[in-house]
């Protein structure tokens, strides 16, 4: 039993870091209907802002927390309800998590480039010394930072316990948590108490992440990964709330950190159970909870009595071109094509064929965004683990038998596809912001565990896919692989067209305008939706392939899970709706990364934050701002030539009706009648 | 005549596209009663969310005791004396009893006119004083519409805009709900009742406003009320639905 | 099917969110052909009990049949391919897509018949049966002129045309439409009620019409139910049910 405890009670200041993040997701969710992906992004700035007063400026350990968790931590809370979500009350959950997808990518990209980079000498803390043993539990010793840890983390939740039960302001909170405007009816400035719940929980961010910066040496305030990993447990401790109960959440941290420590103990060290299961336990736990949990079905849905009483949200810009524009649009594409094959073969230099060639490469990948959360309207957050799992098949394929690279892709990308179905059959009951968590949770799953074995990204030299050749064609040569990246390109743009544009595409266009109507139409939602992801996740794969072999040697780092974010937020600025959308985003990525490389290192991140802060326009541009953008100026060149029609009458064609006026008419099905 | 408490002048109003409001004028004097009456999407429920705030105006103002409000947000016309008890749920269901009722006292009566009127509150409604600690959203229908009542009733506001009180409750609770209503027009709170019982509606009011088409089509005295409806709605397609 | 077996036959439905007792213990039978109209105060039940019967809720008790099998475990998705349509009370369409292609879904949907696979290769341009198939829905709700139109600019009374063109595009056995005259003026009410009775005689499809209008109820339905409170008050034809003291008295209010 002794022995138990000395598992267990270790497992309690370490579980305090899980539950003060579950506890801040479920408090911004229930106090703003924001799933706050950027909850750990905001840990990490409050972290490393303390450190960087502690260690550098060697300001005592109260200023340092005092404007760290006190000032830095609330003003942004503060700044992201004023520039961002007090703008989108009414937006959908996935634009939301989109936007603070975003603001997860940009916040810990953006730190280097104002502060520029540092390394950590000591480890920084709170209260009381980690490196003090203050007394011993049983045989336990115990150290200041499990102390400050757990009696602030306890102290803390109490205090936001007892606010919300019984202070007026938690009452208040709560009510305009169900509803805005019937709270503006009884003379609650609801925008006022929104605010304040963002500053409430960023500073409860703000403060994990100090309290966390002293929990373990692993986490480096310079790397803002380290506390996303850690945000997985948060969201399973969450989920077991049910989003809602903050005591819940609190048990559910601490329970989780306990069951890893004592799970140590009882499964036979170095074994494939403790290496391999242990760090995949919040996955697994979260999963489990997911489906089990049958209260976090209706998570997304609204209970505001009065949700009606907003307009519908502006639809996506539908523009008529005018169709005049058709034939020289058509002809400067192919012109460009040609153009840009001839080139590549003849004058470009080196060093840009290779980066044109990864463009190429990127935007296959990048076409599986388009199919998931372009057509399909769902967010997945594991593209790069399923580019990886036809990454490594392929390689593997080939260093053991000899395969050729194409045929490996091919076989990587059916074995990513079968993952995704698996993947989207066991979330497919759930709700969309949920497959969103679990997709997450399995790219780092796949980025901690299933990588790491030496017979999939592991080992030390890593992975190499070679270059295709087909009998005795070899495309060993850049210049060589591009063209036939892009014939690959195309086959699957093609692919993608073909499935936007048939029934199944129909059905998900149904099924984005009208869930309700689509199944009554007979239309099986969940059947589609698992073979769109099937598809998108096939497609990631034979991408995956493709970069291994434009890459060289490939290790599971080339697959991280924050690619995954990253890839994301790209395709979502420039436009996830359509085929040009991706490649767009494919081309942009490699050549601004290549542009960047000219700038002072220390602006590394720079394209990550661009990218990042396109995505924050989510919800206003579902399309994507590069696609609006485009829409716009077609649109405004179509009303020229409409207007020159008008003063030049009986030259040019006759324009059809309505053609050249952008139609941002609200769908009139949206409109609910009040009734009144 | 007394000075109109509420004038609204040419109001228009539409959500995303769809027009909801085409100028609707309409003033509600002080202490007096107006019943708002009009077919299903006439735009009653559109016209008293623009009137408090909830939907903005598109044109038009809204003038209270003479002041402009015309877009002030819902919570500052609200903190004005106007009371808006919304079609359907009136009510936060997440809430007990009394943290809905001390909610909604705290901001008119001040913290420490909270005890008064709860006890006002739940003399008026033993059945919320049983009920107190309860979550609101376990109610029952009649129940949560007696809760959303005794908010106004305990402590009458200047303006009480009431959208479909009796909508989906037994007849009794109507009956019910109609003496609260008449019981704080005598304390001096006018009223604008949007109703589809007209006839509960015009015994009440002095003067009767009919919409359709989100304009008004005739207004006038509550007698004349039900022939207008029937020459302007068409037999059978009155509000008697 | 005999005659006395019921096409749909509900019995004892009961619902409850939260404290509120939506729907207690009601019961409704539909023949094949016939067409029932519900009526009642809002907030009485009536699109609760459409949702029970489609599918988009489950109800706390009761059995729901449809063509002598019960259907209470089925998705809204396996009751539209038995043949159950429906429309919306608020218009529930696609914003991003014409006309056209509103009934072209929805004969997609009826011709894959839920088979993955068809739909999965069915990547090309409509065939010539199905074009002809939505050509004749288009003429029959009147919307041919406005086919090529986004129905994001379409008035609402087209709207509620287009769902009903869109649900008979599944050669549905029962048609269930929730206030389809709501928000639709005097003309728009009418062209939709003659549309109604026409689908209803001459194609002999079965219908359950939720309606406010009773001008339109009484073209349409052979049959009426009144529920108030959740409760059904009466049933029988139009005329009964009106004249019934009770319904006018829950229904209409006070001395009407």
């Amino acid at each position: 039993m002794s022995s138990f405890l000395d598992y267990a009670i270790p497992g309690i200041p370490y579980g305090c870091g899980f539950a003060l993040l579950a506890v801040g997701l479920v408090l911004t969710f229930r106090a703003t209907g924001v799933f706050n992906l950027a909850f750990g992004a905001q840990a990490f700035l409050s972290a490393f802002v303390f450190d960087l007063l502690n260690q550098y400026a060697h300001w005592d350990q109260p200023a340092s927390f005092a404007l760290a968790v006190l000032v830095v931590a609330p003003g942004l809370g503060l700044a992201l309800d004023r520039f961002l979500f007090r703008h989108i009350p009414t937006a959908s959950s996935t634009a939301k998590v989109v936007s603070s997808l975003g603001l997860l990518v940009a916040i810990p990209e953006m730190i280097p480039i104002i502060f520029g980079g540092r390394t950590r000498h000591r480890i920084g803390y709170l209260w009381l010394s980690p490196n003090l043993v203050y007394f011993h539990l049983g045989s336990t010793p115990v150290n200041g930072a499990d102390i400050a840890t757990t009696v602030i983390t306890l102290g803390v939740v109490a205090a936001l316990l007892a606010m919300f039960r019984w202070s007026a302001a938690g009452v208040t909170m709560r009510a305009v948590v169900e509803s805005r405007r019937l709270s503006q009816l009884e003379g609650v400035n609801a925008s006022r108490v929104a605010a304040g719940a963002w500053a409430l929980s960023s500073t409860l961010a703000g403060l994990s992440g100090v309290l966390l910066l002293s929990q373990s040496n692993s986490i480096d305030p310079t790397n803002p990964l380290a506390f996303t990993t850690l945000l997985v447990a948060g969201i399973t401790a969450a989920a077991l709330a049910s989003m809602e109960s903050i005591s819940v959440a609190l048990l559910g941290g601490i329970g989780l950190g306990v069951l890893e420590n004592v799970l140590v103990k009882y499964l036979p060290p170095g074994s494939v159970l403790a290496t391999g299961f242990l760090p995949s336990l919040p996955f697994a736990v979260l999963v489990i909870v997911l489906l089990a949990n049958p209260r976090l079905r209706h998570i997304e849905q609204s209970s505001d009595p009065m949700a009606s009483v907003d307009p519908p949200p502006p639809p996506p810009a539908v523009s008529t071109r005018d169709p005049r524009l058709a034939a020289p649009m058509k002809w400067g594409f192919r012109i460009l094509m040609v153009a840009f094959v001839a080139s590549v073969l003849t004058w470009v230099p080196g060093n840009w064929v290779f980066v044109l060639a990864q463009g190429i490469v990127f935007s296959v990948i990048f076409l599986s965004v388009t199919m998931i959360t372009g057509m399909s309207g769902q967010l997945s957050l594991c593209q790069a683990t399923f580019a990886g799992i036809g990454a490594f098949t392929a390689g593997r394929l080939a260093e053991h038998l000899g395969l050729s690279v194409l045929a490996g892709a091919l076989v990587g990308g059916l074995l990513a596809a079968l993952v995704g179905i698996v993947l989207a059959v066991v979330v497919s009951r759930v709700s969309g912001l949920l497959l969103t968590l679990v997709t997450l949770a399995f790219a780092i799953f796949a980025d901690n565990v299933l990588f790491q074995f030496s017979w999939s990204g592991g080992g030390i030299t890593g992975v190499d896919v070679p270059r295709p050749a087909i009998g005795p064609l070899s495309f060993a040569s850049d210049r060589y692989f591009l063209v036939l990246a892009l014939v690959i390109l195309a086959f699957c743009m093609l692919l993608v067209v073909l499935v936007q544009r048939g029934t199944v595409g129909r059905y998900l266009a149904a099924m984005r305008g009208s869930p309700g109507a689509a199944a009554s139409l007979g239309i099986n939602l969940t059947s589609t939706k698992v073979v769109v992801f099937a598809m998108s996740a096939g497609l990631a794969g034979i991408g995956g392939a493709l970069y291994g072999s434009a890459e060289g040697p490939i290790a599971s780092t080339d697959f991280s899970y924050v690619l995954s974010l990253v890839w994301v937020v790209v395709v979502i600025t420039t436009g996830a709706t359509t085929v040009e959308g991706a490649v767009q985003a494919g081309m942009a990525f490699a050549v601004l990364a290549q542009v960047l490389s000219y700038l002072p290192s220390r602006l590394d991140g720079l394209e990550f934050v661009m990218f990042a802060f396109g995505a924050l326009t989510y919800a206003k541009h579902p399309e994507g701002i590069v696609e609006y953008q485009k829409a716009r100026w077609l649109a405004r060149v179509s009303r020229l030539l409409a207007a020159w029609d008008a003063r030049h009458p009986g030259s040019g064609q006759p324009s059809l009706a309505g053609s050249g006026e952008t139609a941002s008419a609200a769908p009139a099905g949206s409109v609910e009648l009040s009734n009144g | 005549m007394s000075p109109a408490l509420l004038e609204a002048d040419g109001l228009c109003a539409s959500y995303g596209s769809y027009r909801a409001l085409f100028g609707v004028s309409l003033e509600v004097p002080e202490g007096s009663a107006v019943a708002l009456l009009g077919s299903n999407g006439a735009g009653k429920s559109t016209f008293a969310r623009v009137l408090t705030g909830l939907v903005p105006a598109s044109s038009g103002s809204v003038r209270l005791d003479g002041h402009d409000v015309t877009g002030m947000p819902a919570w500052r016309i609200a903190r004005m004396g106007v009371a808006h008890v919304p079609e359907g749920r009136g009510i936060f269901s997440s809430l007990s009893v009394e943290e809905n009722l001390s909610l909604s006292f705290r901001r008119r009566m001040g913290r420490g006119g909270i005890g008064e009127a709860l006890d006002k509150a739940y003399a008026g409604f033993p059945i919320l004083a049983e009920r107190r600690r309860q979550q609101a959203g376990t109610l029952s229908g009649g129940q949560q519409r007696m809760l959303s009542l005794a908010k106004v009733l305990a402590v009458p506001p200047r303006l009480l805009v009431a959208d479909e009180l009796s909508l989906g409750l037994a007849p009794v609770v109507v009956d019910a709900v109609y003496d609260g209503l008449a019981e704080i027009r005598r304390a001096g709170t006018a009223l604008l009742v949007v109703e589809q019982h007209i006839d509960r509606a015009l015994a009440l009011a002095e003067h009767a406003v009919l919409l359709a088409k989100g304009e008004v089509a005739w207004q006038g005295p509550p007698s004349g009320a039900a022939e207008a409806m029937e020459r302007i709605l068409g037999s059978g397609r009155a509000e008697r639905t | 099917m005999g005659d006395h077996a019921p096409l749909l036959d509900a019995r004892s439905i009961s619902i409850h969110f939260g404290g509120l007792r939506a729907l207690a213990e009601v019961s409704v039978q539909v023949y094949e052909g016939e067409s029932l109209g519900i009526v009642g105060p809002n907030g009485a039940g009536k699109t609760t009990l459409f949702n029970c019967l489609c599918g988009q809720l489950r109800p706390d008790n009761g059995s729901v049949s449809f063509a002598g099998r019960p259907i209470d475990g089925l998705p809204s998705y396996r009751r539209a391919r038995l043949g159950i349509a429906r429309t919306f009370q608020r218009i529930e369409v696609f914003p991003e897509m014409t006309v056209f292609e509103h009934l072209m879904v929805a004969e997609r949907a009826r011709r894959g018949d839920g088979r993955l696979w068809k739909d999965l290769l069915n990547l090309g341009r409509p065939r010539r049966d199905e074009l002809e198939n939505v050509e004749e829905m288009l003429s029959l709700v009147g919307l041919s002129d406005v086919a090529m139109t986004p129905v994001a600019a379409l008035s609402l009374g087209h709207c509620r045309l287009v769902e009903l063109g869109r649900a008979l595009m599944l050669q549905p056995r029962l048609l269930m439409a929730d206030e389809p005259s709501s928000g639709l003026d005097t003309r728009e009410t009418q062209v939709l009620g003659d549309l109604l009775r026409y689908v209803q005689r001459e194609r002999s499809v079965a219908m359950i019409l939720v309606e406010h209008d009773l001008d339109m109820v009484a073209r349409v339905v052979d049959r009426a139910m009144v529920l108030d409170f959740g409760e059904m008050v009466a049933e029988g034809t139009l005329r009964e049910v009106m004249a019934n003291p009770e319904v006018r008295r829950a229904y209409l209010g006070r001395g009407a």
